[in-house]
């Protein structure tokens, strides 16, 4: 496996979806390949770091609109 | 309503009991995840929830409201850009998983269809605002533009060189430079914890075509990502 294969296998990779033989030959190319390394620490961290990020905040007055549409709907009796 | 509230009591507690078992993930270069969770927020009580809401108890929906209504403003908001429209797309998405509740079949878990729900509205919205701009069935690009020539690295971890305040105006600066359709498939996917199946069910979209809309997207915000970091912070 090459530079270019390990780069566009990197999601599959990340993701645990490669099969086993190809996963043996990506791993033995990052272990002689420190460039590839680097790429996939920051593919991997590029997830993380989005996938962690603290929630938007929903601001007050949207949450008391959401909630106040919600409870007038809710008290509407639903058919059978 | 006494055993409604007991209901959502216990569940709370039992949530509480779940967290504590659950420390946050920590996946490692080493250790790639062979058997991804769907989810990372399903918890098991959830049914319980839907059930009692299903039957008319709004305070079991109020429940379900309270649990997911700042994560589902996340994804509006990540998808529209707009503050106006994601909250219009908010609101939306909760007045018609309540009046569709009944219809609900659970073959999959009540987050991931009220996901789908909210990301339909909000990719609504923004076909609407920017009608150029999207659509889910243009031709997949090749990875060549995203593929680095050199790669150099982000030196000390990133997230101890950066407030948390600053790190989320960095990324929320990049992921609003990503694509639309690219950028639906990473939240979707990476950011809301859909599983591939989940994501191509929700954008109408085949797997293979989620896949190779995620391997671009997250090739794009890392490329994206490290000009930031090499720049030490301007972007």
């Amino acid at each position: 496996m090459n530079c270019d294969a390990v780069m566009r296998s990197v999601s599959s990779y990340i993701d645990g979806e490669l099969g086993i033989a190809i996963r043996e030959e990506f791993e033995v190319h990052l272990k002689a390949c420190k460039d590839c390394t680097i790429f996939v620490q920051q593919t991997k961290f590029t997830v993380d770091i989005f996938s962690s990020a603290e929630l938007t905040d929903l601001p007050a007055e949207a949450r008391s609109r959401l909630h106040e549409k919600l409870r007038r709907m809710t008290q509407i009796p639903k058919r059978p | 309503m006494a055993c409604a509230i007991l209901v959502v009591r216990s569940i709370q507690t039992g949530l509480l009991a779940n967290l504590a078992g659950n420390p946050a993930k920590a996946r490692t270069l080493s250790t790639p995840n062979p058997h991804r969770l769907p989810s990372k927020i399903a918890r098991e009580d959830e049914h319980l929830l839907v059930a009692a809401a299903k039957s008319g108890d709004a305070a079991a929906f109020e429940e379900l409201v309270n649990r997911y209504e700042r994560k589902i403003f996340r994804l509006t908001m990540n998808i529209t850009r707009n503050r106006e429209d994601a909250e219009d797309a908010l609101q939306d998405a909760f007045m018609k998983a309540y009046s569709h509740l009944g219809g609900f079949q659970e073959d999959s878990r009540f987050y991931t269809w009220l996901v789908r729900i909210a990301a339909n509205e909000a990719l609504m919205r923004l076909r609407k605002r920017r009608p150029n701009q999207f659509s889910l069935d243009e031709p997949i690009e090749s990875e060549d533009d995203v593929i680095p020539q050199e790669i150099e690295d982000w030196g000390p971890s990133p997230e101890q060189r950066y407030a948390q305040t600053e790190m989320r105006e960095i990324l929320d600066g990049v992921i609003d430079q990503l694509q639309p359709d690219f950028r639906v498939t990473f939240l979707l996917r990476d950011v809301e914890g859909l599983s591939t199946e989940e994501t191509a069910e929700a954008l109408g979209i085949s797997e293979a075509a989620v896949k190779s809309r995620l391997l671009r997207a997250r090739l794009k915000l890392r490329q994206k990502l490290d000009r930031v970091f090499r720049q030490g912070g301007a972007h």
